[in-house]
């Protein structure tokens, strides 16, 4: 007989407590307010709206600069969750050292593009990236953010990644 | 007008863009469709704590900001912009500890279109940490009659 699966509060436990610890060591996410909501491996990124974040006090309008974060934010630990997940599931990762602050490296970003589709409203953004490659030492990602309609997407993005190699573990 | 007159002006425009005080960005200098703008280490804008290095993000916002800055500066803008694309390069890590300072040229409008090209400098000022180029909204000023 095979072993009896884990209880699935478990299993939860352990998956958002290793993305909190992921997420949360990052000044800069914690900066922007960034948080994440999982569905399984599936992450969806939210910005919760903040004056902070206006460009153009004007419209008011999202300042382009900071959606063009949110989408990195959103490509880089999308990336890195995808990337360490197995890691995770066979216990070769740990959530409470992860708490600790033994944090595994994160992808670099070497290059992304932006193409602003419509002006950011004051309010919350999400955004959601899609792994279209993942080889040893590149990865590409497309992230989108949206607001009110995720089929009117007001920004997306496409990156390119240089992965943690097994030598610059810390 | 005079340079100063006009930097003190950019300075003002800059204060009253929530995101760019958020990261604290100021006006090193601004030309016509050029403008220089730099933002100061801080804690609180570190991607990666393994590393300090302040986050890509960061440094997008701070280059979007610079473009944005000298597509107005440009003779023929009638006023605001908006970005239309943005690419970023990040050639290396910026050095902990150091100011990033942008720079951005404005090198072509057409009557709805201003294109710029920008770079991000710490203090090694021969090795760009980043380098940027983008498409703008651009409205033309109305000729004089």
């Amino acid at each position: 007989m095979s072993p009896a699966p884990e209880p699935v509060q478990v299993i939860k436990q352990r998956r958002d407590a290793a993305l909190a610890a992921l997420v949360s060591a990052s000044p800069y996410v914690r900066f922007l307010g960034i948080r994440f909501d999982r569905r399984g491996d599936e992450l969806t990124a939210i910005l919760p709206f903040d004056d902070m974040l206006i460009g153009n006090p004007g419209l008011p309008a999202l300042h382009g600069g900071a959606t063009a974060a949110f989408l990195e934010v959103t490509a880089v630990m999308g990336l890195a969750w995808s990337h360490y997940w197995t890691d995770l599931e066979a216990g070769r990762l740990d959530p409470q050292e992860m708490a600790a602050g033994k944090l595994p490296r994160l992808p670099k970003t070497i290059g992304m593009t932006v193409d602003y589709l419509r002006s950011g409203l004051p309010r919350d953004a999400y955004a959601r990236a899609q792994i279209t490659r993942s080889g040893r030492r590149y990865a590409s990602v497309r992230a989108e953010a949206w607001q009110d309609n995720v089929s009117r997407p007001i920004a997306h993005a496409t990156a390119h990644f240089r992965m943690p190699s097994e030598d610059d573990q810390t | 007008m005079s340079d100063d007159s006009q930097l003190r002006i950019a300075q003002q425009f800059i204060s009253s863009l929530p995101h760019a005080k958020a990261l604290g960005i100021t006006v090193v200098e601004i030309a016509p469709g050029r403008s220089v703008f730099t933002m100061p280490y801080d804690e609180k804008l570190i991607g990666d704590p393994a590393t300090r290095v302040m986050a890509g993000g960061a440094v997008s916002a701070l280059l979007d900001t610079t473009c944005g800055a000298a597509v107005m500066s440009h003779p023929e803008s009638a006023g605001l912009t908006a970005t239309l694309d943005l690419r970023i390069d990040y050639m290396r890590a910026a050095t902990p500890g150091q100011a990033i300072r942008a720079e951005a040229d404005c090198y072509h409008v057409t009557r709805s279109v201003a294109f710029v090209r920008a770079v991000a400098l710490d203090d090694d000022r021969d090795q760009p940490v980043a380098s940027a180029s983008g498409a703008f909204t651009f409205t033309k000023k109305e000729p004089r009659a």
